[in-house]
């Protein structure tokens, strides 16, 4: 595997992103709308609410703030291929020496990289606004080290899921819309241990966080894997899935 | 099939002759590409030596483009082999096939919002090219888009973007460059400025596979022809071409028709054949083993015979004739 091809393709993908208005507006205006709700749920919490209450609002907050990664890397995700195939770009692409894992990893770091840029500002301006902004003990609770570093740590692992998933609805789908919007929903399972966490079904602990990361971590590779398999340049190219036997690499 | 016509006995590439190719830079055998029960291509077997321009020439849907995919690792073959630059068509190979060659599609597919430069840097570090910038500047120089190199590619005519697709082609120096439909969709001018630029190709001694069904286009291009239409139908130079598929005719045209003209033609043993030629009062159409033989013999016969002769031409078959007559042979047996 090369890395300069995979930075090429990463270096395209963004100066690519960049100038394309509907990503830029999507990224854009999709994250705030995460931020808003929560950070005024958590504004409007009162000064002499009890623990419980301060413990309920912070989980579907944070939960919230953990849909951001899930929803922003399939707008991207979704039209690596897809987009290539629309605008007639993908068989000159095919035709280089890139390889499959090649040119999907640098998809996939070119979606990673604006997603958790993106979902960690949205946070930091969260955490910020909420600290100065609500009842000491909701801003103590949301800048409460585990829940640092929960934010921390599935920011990146929920936006690799959601960018697999983005890649195969656009390597199987006919149409970047459908593809973003199948993507999108198809991401929201990884947020359900979350969620179990978010609403004290399970009980947030250290050592739950970080078998939860693995288990993340190890479904982000089956997905990768599993997306490598379904990349068929014949089939991208004719529409047409090469017998296995003939398949090229 | 349209009238052969008559035509002026030379052109500009009448005396084009291959050079000495040396080794293949493909060689192809019995390749076969079905998708379900449709028979794409049918075991196509040709080679094409290196340095050579080759033309690959057949009606939409003959599956030349398959052809092209096929030996650009794109698609895989059901059957059949092929070699390209050096390399066995395996799954093992892709890569460093794809590393010698480079193909440009019938879309350039150009990055739009991209600048010119910025696409081919990229295609630059998909072929691993370490200081790109020269080479990039060179492929730019060699299509005449210096002046372009920043602007945008969403900005450009489709010719200019075609030619910065064919700067992208160059960028790796390719053993084999794949030019399908080059031309297509382009104006005269356009037309004219990638011709020069396959001519420029050619001198510089890079093969050049060239899909068209453009027939004057692979006529002033190639040195050896292959037509396709599912299977291989013919392969070989266009005169060889002619000569195989037509008898050689001579023209004549005097300024009045001829009061004897079986007395006049048929003595003669160099004309193996003669008839007047359809609505034309005053020529004839003669069969000849060997025109430049048979011409002056003709031209005394003429003379003898107190005719005005206006003139005496080998009747000269387009590769469009030839074109027509394999296809046209395909399109009746189909309708059988």
């Amino acid at each position: 595997m090369s890395v300069g091809r995979i930075a090429a393709v990463v270096r395209k993908e963004l100066r690519d992103y960049r100038r394309n208005r509907f990503t830029i507006t999507t990224t854009a205006i999709m994250p705030l709308i995460f931020l808003i709700s929560p950070t005024v749920t958590l504004l409007r919490v009162p000064a002499s609410a009890n623990a419980a209450v301060v413990d309920r609002s912070v989980g579907v907050t944070s939960l919230l703030l953990l849909v951001v990664p899930a929803v922003i890397p399939p707008i991207i995700a979704a039209y690596s291929v897809i987009g290539e195939r629309d605008q007639g770009t993908l068989e000159p692409f095919l035709t280089t020496p890139v390889r499959r894992d090649e040119l999907l990893l640098g998809k996939a770091a070119a979606a990673f990289l604006p997603s958790v840029t993106v979902a960690y500002a949205i946070y930091l301006v969260f955490a910020l606004v909420v600290r100065f902004g609500a009842a000491r003990a909701v801003g103590d609770a949301v800048l409460h080290t585990p829940q640092v570093l929960a934010q921390a740590l599935f920011t990146p692992l929920i936006a690799v899921w959601a960018i697999w998933v983005g890649i195969a609805m656009s390597v199987r789908a006919r149409d970047v819309r459908v593809a973003q919007q199948l993507a999108t929903l198809a991401s929201l399972p990884a947020l359900g241990f979350i969620a179990l966490i978010s609403f004290r079904v399970l009980t947030p602990s250290v050592p739950l966080a970080v078998w939860l990361a693995l288990a993340l971590l190890a479904l982000d590779t089956a997905a990768w894997r599993a997306v490598s398999r379904m990349f068929d340049r014949e089939r991208l190219v004719t529409g047409t899935r090469a017998r296995r036997s003939t398949r090229v690499s | 099939m349209p009238s052969p016509g008559y035509r002026e006995p030379t052109s500009p590439h009448a005396d084009r002759r291959p050079r000495d190719h040396g080794e293949p830079a493909l060689v192809v055998r019995e390749l076969t590409k079905r998708f379900g029960d449709r028979v794409a291509v049918d075991a196509v077997s040709f080679s094409v030596g290196a340095g050579e321009v080759f033309g690959f020439l057949g009606p939409n849907g003959a599956g030349k483009t398959t052809t092209v995919r096929m030996l650009g690792t794109l698609v895989a073959p059901t059957s059949g082999s092929a070699v390209v630059a050096g390399l066995p068509v395996t799954e093992a190979n892709g890569v460093e096939i794809r590393q010698r060659i480079a193909v440009m599609t019938e879309n350039p597919g150009l990055y739009l919002r991209l600048t010119v430069t910025e696409n081919l840097e990229f295609f630059a570090g998909l072929y691993g090219i370490r200081q790109p910038h020269d080479r990039i500047a060179a492929a730019l120089a060699a299509v005449n888009l210096g002046s372009r190199a920043t602007d945008f590619c969403g900005s450009l005519s489709k010719g200019l973007r075609q030619r910065v697709g064919l700067a992208r082609a160059l960028l790796n120096d390719p053993a084999v460059l794949f030019l399908d439909e080059p031309t297509s969709g382009l104006d005269p001018v356009a037309t004219r400025e990638v011709h020069d630029l396959i001519d420029g190709l050619r001198e510089r001694g890079v093969t050049v596979f060239l899909t068209t069904h453009r027939l004057e286009e692979a006529e002033r291009l190639c040195d050896r022809v292959a037509i396709l239409n599912t299977s291989l139908r013919t392969i070989g130079r266009t005169d060889e071409l002619r000569e195989r598929l037509f008898r050689k005719t001579l023209l004549v045209t005097t300024a009045a028709p001829l009061p004897d003209a079986a007395r006049v033609f048929g003595s003669l043993r160099a004309v193996s054949r003669w008839q007047p030629s359809d609505g034309r009062p005053a020529s004839y159409e003669l069969v000849v083993s060997d025109a430049r033989l048979a011409a002056p013999a003709v031209a005394r016969a003429l003379v003898a015979a107190d005719a005005d002769i206006l003139s005496i031409a080998e009747e000269r078959h387009s590769l469009e004739d030839v074109y027509l007559e394999l296809v046209d042979d395909d399109v009746e047996a189909s309708a059988r």
